[in-house]
C-alpha cells in the first residue's frame, strides 16, 4: 500500500513536472540584416515573425535584433541569443550562413534556421522560397509592357538565387516578346537606397522602361516615378504605396506559415533538420496584385501563368533552353532539377553581359 | 550672465574629467531617450554597461568579446592619434584597413594550401605594408603637391571598398564556394588562421598587437625625439620649424604609421574573427577609431580605455536591442551622444566659466 502511494505520488509529481516543462515558454530569436522597416526583405521577415507571435501569443517569447552586419558580428549576435536561452533562432540573410554553422556547433541543443543558405547540420535547417516562380510572372509582364524593349534589372550579388531570378524573368520576357533585351546592373548590396536609386536612374537613362530589382528598398520605385512612364515591381514586400504606377505587381515573401510550423515543431519536440524550398503552391511566394496600369488581357495571361506554375503543370525552367554560350542546357521538355537550380551560376542564351567572376 | 574666459593653458583637471563627465551625461541623456521610447531607462543602462561584464548568463562570453571588438579600434586609434597630435588628419583608416586585409589575405590565398610556419608572419608583413602603401598616396600627394590629406584619404576609402568588392567577387573568390562571393575561410586554413591564443579569452594576435602599440606609442611620445617633434608641431608649427623639424618627413611618418597599423588591424580581423574576404568585410572600425582617438584624449593609455568603453557600448547595445527590443538606431544615437558630450565639454578644458558681469579692466 505504502509502496503504491509512493508510486502514485511520484507519478503525479512526474506528471506535474511534465506539464511545468511544457508550459515553459519557447523562446524564439530572429536576426535581420537590415532595419526592420527597410520596406522589403527584413521588414517582411519581421512582419512574418509578428504574425507567428500573434499566433502563439504568450506561449512564446520573441526576441529580435535588426541591422546585424554579416561577418564577425553575426556570430556574436547569434551566440548572445543562444546564451539568453533561445530555443530556436532564425538567421534571415544569406551572409549569416557560416556564422550560423559555427555557433550551432557550440549550442547543440538550440535549433537554428538559416534562410537561403545551403549548409545544414544536425541542428541547422535551411529554408528558402522559389522566387524564380514569381520572376517568371514578372518577366512575362515586363516583356508585354515594355515599349523600348529594354528591361533594366538591379541585381544585388551574383549568387545563384539572384541569377535564377534573372534567367527566369528573361526566359519569360523573351517568350512573349522576342525583341526584348535585359540590362543588368550589380549593386553589390541588399539594401542601400542611394545606390539602388542610382542604379535605377542609370538604367532608365540607357532606355529601360521596365525595372526589375533584387534589392530591398523602394528607392528604384521613387526613381521610376520621377522619370515617368517606367514600370517597376515590388520586391520581397508588396510596395503597394507605389501602385498602380510605377509598381505594377510584386513578389511577396510570406514566411509566416513556415515560422509557425517550425516553432510548433520545437514545442512538440518534433523539430528536425531539413531543407525547405517553397514556391507559389505552398504560399511562400505570392504575386502582389497586378495593378490597373496593366491591360486586362495581359493581366489574365500573367494570372494564367501563375496558376499553371502553382498547379505544377508548368515549371519555369523547362527545355529547350541553352546556356549563354550556346551549349545545350535542357533538352526539349526537360525540367531543371533542384540541385542544378540551387547552384545556378550561368546566364541563359540571349542574355548579354557576363555574370561577375 | 555666463561668460567664457580662455585659460592660459588647458586645464589638467578638466582634461581628465571631461571623458568621465561625458560618459555620465550620455547615461542621463540616453536614459531619457530610452524612457521616451517606452523602455525602462535604468534597465537599459544596466544592460549596456553592466551586463556584458558581470551578468552570469552572458559575461563569460561577452568579456572576451570586448577584447575582440576593442582590439582593432585601439590599434587603429593609436596610429591616428600620432598624426592628430601633429595636426595631420588621416580620415581614411577604413580604406587602409581594407587594403591591409586584402594584402594579407592575398598572401594566404596565394600560398594555400601550404602548411609552413612562415605563412602567418608573411601575412602580417603584407598587411602592414598594404595599409602603409595606401596611406602613402595621400602622404606623397600632400608633400609633393600640397593636396589636402583629409579629402584624399577619405575618398580613397571608397576606392578601397570597390577593390574589396571586386576581389570578393573575382580574384579572391573561393573556387569551392559554389559561385557565391567571398574568399576561402582563413579560419579553416591552419597556417594562416589568427586563432585565439588562449581558448575563450578573446586574445588573438590583433589584441596583442594593440597592447604593444599602446606601449610603443607611449614610449615614443614621452621618451623619444620624434614624439617631441610630433607634440611640438601640433602645438606650434612655426616653433617646430625653428626647432629643425622636417614637416614633410613628419607627414610621411604619421600617415605611414597610422596606415600600417590600420592595415595590421585589417589583417588580424580578416584572418581571425571575420575569417574571409567578403564584399562587406569592413564594418566602420576605421571611422569609429577616430571617435576612440578623441575620446582617449589622443593619449595612448586613454585610447586603451576609450577603445574598451566603445566596445562595451557596442556589445551592451546589442544585448539591449534584443533584450529590451530597442531599435538599432537608438543605440547608434546613444553612441553618438558620447562624442557629442565629449566635444561639448572640451570647452571647459580650454575655457573657464565666469558668472557675473564682465569686470572693467
Amino acid at each position: 500500500m505504502k509502496r503504491r502511494t509512493f508510486l502514485a505520488t511520484s507519478a503525479l509529481a512526474l506528471g506535474l513536472a511534465g506539464t511545468a516543462f511544457a508550459q515553459d515558454k519557447v523562446k524564439v530569436g530572429f536576426i535581420y540584416v537590415g532595419p526592420v522597416n527597410d520596406g522589403g526583405w527584413s521588414q517582411h521577415h519581421h512582419e512574418s515573425a509578428m504574425v507567428m507571435k500573434e499566433h502563439f501569443g504568450d506561449a512564446i517569447e520573441l526576441v529580435e535584433q535588426e541591422s546585424v552586419p554579416e561577418g564577425a558580428d553575426t556570430e556574436r549576435a547569434l551566440t548572445q541569443m543562444a546564451l539568453s536561452g533561445c530555443d530556436i533562432v532564425f538567421a534571415t540573410s544569406f551572409g549569416f550562413m557560416d556564422p550560423t554553422i559555427n555557433v550551432a556547433k557550440k549550442f547543440p541543443k538550440v535549433k537554428f534556421e538559416h534562410a537561403t543558405g545551403y549548409k545544414r547540420a544536425e541542428n541547422v535547417s535551411t529554408y528558402s522560397a522559389r522566387f524564380y516562380e514569381g520572376r517568371a510572372v514578372q518577366g512575362l509582364l515586363a516583356g508585354r509592357m515594355t515599349q523600348s524593349n529594354v528591361i533594366g534589372y538591379i541585381g544585388s550579388f551574383p549568387i545563384p538565387e539572384v541569377i535564377r531570378g534573372i534567367d527566369s524573368a528573361f526566359i519569360h520576357a523573351r517568350k512573349v516578346n522576342p525583341d526584348v533585351q535585359f540590362k543588368v546592373v550589380w549593386a553589390n548590396t541588399w539594401f542601400d537606397p542611394a545606390k539602388e536609386a542610382d542604379a535605377a536612374t542609370a538604367l532608365i537613362n540607357q532606355g529601360a522602361d521596365v525595372i526589375l530589382q533584387h534589392t530591398d528598398s523602394t528607392a528604384p520605385h521613387a526613381a521610376a516615378e520621377k522619370a515617368g512612364n517606367v514600370y517597376t515591381f515590388g520586391q520581397a514586400a508588396d510596395m503597394a504605396e507605389y501602385a498602380p504606377k510605377p509598381r505594377i505587381s510584386s513578389i511577396i515573401d510570406n514566411w509566416a506559415p513556415y515560422y509557425i510550423e517550425r516553432v510548433q515543431a520545437v514545442m512538440d519536440g518534433t523539430w528536425e533538420s531539413k531543407d525547405t524550398w517553397g514556391g507559389i503552391a505552398s504560399g511562400m511566394v505570392k504575386i502582389g496584385e497586378i495593378s490597373d496600369a496593366v491591360p486586362a488581357e495581359i493581366r489574365d495571361e500573367a494570372i494564367a501563368l501563375e496558376e499553371s506554375i502553382s498547379s505544377g503543370a508548368y515549371h519555369p525552367f523547362t527545355g529547350p533552353l541553352n546556356k549563354q554560350d550556346g551549349s545545350v542546357w535542357l533538352a526539349e521538355g526537360e525540367v531543371a532539377d533542384d540541385g542544378t537550380l540551387a547552384g545556378l551560376n550561368f546566364y541563359v542564351e540571349g542574355l548579354s553581359g557576363e555574370v561577375p567572376k | 550672465m555666463i561668460r567664457l574666459e580662455k585659460r592660459p593653458s588647458p586645464s589638467r583637471v578638466w582634461t581628465a574629467a571631461t571623458p568621465v563627465l561625458a560618459v555620465a551625461l550620455t547615461m542621463v541623456a540616453g536614459g531619457v531617450l530610452f524612457a521616451m521610447l517606452g523602455k525602462d531607462p535604468v534597465a537599459a543602462i544596466r544592460i549596456i554597461f553592466w551586463d556584458p561584464l558581470f551578468n552570469e548568463q552572458f559575461a563569460s562570453y561577452s568579456r572576451p568579446q570586448l577584447l575582440v571588438k576593442a582590439g582593432p579600434l585601439i590599434l587603429i586609434a593609436i596610429g591616428l592619434s600620432l598624426g592628430f597630435r601633429a595636426g595631420i588628419w588621416n580620415i581614411g583608416a577604413e580604406g587602409q584597413y581594407i587594403i591591409g586585409a586584402l594584402s594579407g589575405a592575398g598572401v594566404a590565398l596565394a600560398l594555400y594550401p601550404l602548411e609552413a610556419w612562415f605563412v602567418f608572419p608573411l601575412m602580417v608583413i603584407a598587411g602592414g605594408l598594404g595599409g602603409w602603401a595606401w596611406a602613402m598616396i595621400p602622404a606623397i600627394l600632400k608633400t609633393r603637391f600640397r593636396t589636402n590629406e583629409i579629402l584624399v584619404s577619405l575618398l580613397l576609402v571608397y576606392v578601397a571598398e570597390q577593390i574589396l568588392a571586386a576581389m570578393a567577387l573575382g580574384l579572391m573568390r573561393n573556387p569551392e564556394g559554389g559561385g557565391f562571393p567571398g574568399s576561402r575561410n582563413l579560419q579553416q586554413y591552419p597556417a594562416a588562421a589568427n586563432t585565439e591564443l588562449i581558448a575563450n579569452s578573446g586574445m588573438h594576435w590583433g589584441v596583442v598587437a594593440a597592447f604593444v602599440a599602446v606601449i610603443a606609442a607611449y614610449v615614443l611620445l614621452n621618451r623619444h625625439m620624434l614624439g617631441f617633434q610630433i607634440r611640438l608641431t601640433g602645438q606650434s608649427p612655426r616653433a617646430a620649424r625653428f626647432a629643425g623639424v622636417n614637416p614633410n618627413g613628419l607627414v610621411l611618418f604619421c600617415l605611414g604609421a597610422s596606415g600600417a597599423l590600420a592595415g595590421l588591424a585589417g589583417l588580424f580581423e580578416v584572418s581571425g574573427p571575420a575569417g574571409q574576404v567578403s564584399i562587406d568585410f569592413n564594418q566602420g572600425y576605421g571611422f569609429t577609431a577616430i571617435i576612440v582617438a578623441f575620446l582617449g584624449r589622443l593619449n595612448p593609455v586613454g585610447i586603451l580605455l576609450a577603445g574598451l568603453l566603445m566596445a562595451l557600448t557596442y556589445i551592451g547595445g546589442e544585448l539591449a536591442q534584443f533584450m529590451l527590443n530597442l531599435p538599432a538606431a537608438a543605440i547608434q544615437a546613444f553612441q553618438g551622444m558620447l562624442l557629442f558630450f565629449l566635444l561639448g565639454l572640451d570647452v571647459l578644458t580650454n575655457y573657464r566659466l565666469r558668472w557675473g558681469k564682465r569686470e572693467i579692466a
